[in-house]
C-alpha cells in the first residue's frame, strides 16, 4: 500500500486515502532489539532524525553539575493499517537521562513495547519503572529471544519483573515480520481493553 | 548534510527559525500528518530555502517525523517552521491528534488493520 515513489532519497508518501495517523513507542535498552522489530513491520526504509534534549548530568558525568544538550537519534518506521490509518513506531532509548525525548513522545501514543533481554532483566527494571511513574500508557512486554538467551517461561519473566496485573507478556523472534505484526497486535488489543474498561 | 553535523545546530536552529524555540501551535506532534496546499499560490519570495524543501517534499501526504526525516533536521526545529507554514496556508495539518490516549475507534480500526496484514 502507499503510493511509493522509487527512487532514493524520495520521501515516500502515504496513499492518499490515509488521514488519520497513531503511534507505538518502541523502547528499550541499546542492542535490545528495537530497530529489528521496527524494520521488520515497517513499509518503508528505516528513517532516522536527530533530537536535542537537555539532561541533567546527575547519573551521566558525576564530576559535572550542570546541565548538558545532547542529540539523541530516534529511529521509525511506518506501516498503513486499514485505508486510512498510518501506524508510526518510533524506537525510544530505555535510559533515565532520555526522559524529556521519552515524555513529549508518550502524548498520545497507543501504548508501549518494551523490549526485553532474558539476558539481562535487570536493566527492563528502570525503563518499566519510568514508564509507570510518568505515563499511562498501556504496556505490552516484548521477550526478543535471541539465539543464546536462556528460555525463561513468559510467568517467569512476568513475576521477575514484578507486571501490573493483566500486562500481556510476548515472546518470540522479532526479526520475522509475524513476530512484530504479533507484539503490536497484543499491544493494540490490550490498549483497547483499557479504553473499553475506562468507558464502561 | 551529515547527522554528525548537528554539533552545532543549537546556534543554526536559532537563527533558522528566526529567534524561536517554540511553534505557533502546539498540536504538532511527530506523528502528525502534513501535506502542502495545492491552490496554486507560490511560497513568498522571502521564504527560505528550508521553508521551499519542506512544501516540496509534502506533495504528498508525510507524518511531522518523515518531514524532518528527509529535509535532515531535528523534529523540533521543523515543527517551527511547519507551524509557519500552516498558518500560512502552505501546508494543511491532516490528523487532529489525540489528547492522551487514542480514541477507541482509531484502535480499534487498526487492531483491525494489523490482523489483516
Amino acid at each position: 500500500m502507499g503510493s511509493a515513489a522509487s527512487e532514493p532519497g524520495t520521501a515516500r508518501h502515504l496513499a492518499p486515502t490515509v488521514d488519520r495517523s497513531v503511534k507505538v513507542l518502541v523502547v528499550g535498552a541499546f542492542g535490545v532489539g528495537k530497530t529489528t522489530l521496527i524494520r521488520a513491520v515497517s513499509e518503508i526504509p528505516m528513517l532516522s532524525t536527530e533530537e536535542s534534549i537537555t539532561t541533567a548530568s546527575v547519573g551521566v558525568d558525576p564530576r559535572r553539575g550542570e546541565k548538558r544538550t545532547t542529540t539523541v537519534a530516534m529511529d521509525f518506521g511506518r506501516v498503513t493499517v486499514g485505508s486510512s490509518t498510518a501506524l508510526y513506531l518510533f524506537g525510544t532509548p530505555g535510559q533515565r537521562r532520555f526522559w524529556d525525548l521519552w515524555s513529549g513522545l508518550a502524548d498520545g501514543a497507543v501504548g508501549a513495547l518494551v523490549m526485553v533481554d532474558t539476558r539481562d532483566l535487570a536493566q527492563s527494571f528502570e525503563v518499566l519503572d519510568q514508564l509507570e511513574e510518568h505515563t499511562r500508557l498501556p504496556i505490552t512486554v516484548v521477550v526478543n529471544e535471541f539465539p543464546d538467551s536462556p528460555r525463561h517461561g513468559v510467568d517467569e519473566v512476568r513475576a521477575a519483573l514484578d507486571l501490573p496485573a493483566g500486562t500481556p507478556v510476548v515472546a518470540g523472534d522479532v526479526r520475522g515480520r509475524t513476530g512484530a505484526v504479533e507484539a503490536l497486535t497484543t499491544l493494540v488489543a490490550h490498549a483497547l481493553q483499557r479504553a473499553e474498561g475506562v468507558a464502561a | 548534510m551529515r547527522s554528525d553535523g548537528y554539533r552545532d545546530h543549537p546556534v543554526r536552529s536559532y537563527v533558522l527559525t528566526g529567534g524561536r524555540a517554540h511553534p505557533t501551535r502546539n498540536t504538532l506532534r511527530p506523528e502528525t500528518l502534513l501535506r502542502a496546499v495545492d491552490d496554486g499560490r507560490e511560497l513568498p519570495a522571502s521564504a527560505g530555502r528550508h521553508e521551499r524543501t519542506l512544501v516540496r517534499t509534502c506533495r504528498g501526504t508525510l507524518a511531522l517525523a518523515e518531514l524532518a526525516a528527509h529535509v535532515h533536521l531535528p523534529v523540533s526545529l521543523v515543527a517551527v517552521l511547519v507551524s509557519d507554514l500552516v498558518d500560512g496556508g502552505y501546508l494543511a495539518v491532516l490528523s487532529t491528534p489525540a489528547h492522551d490516549l487514542p480514541a477507541k475507534d482509531l484502535l480499534e480500526e487498526v487492531l483491525d488493520g494489523l490482523r489483516r496484514l
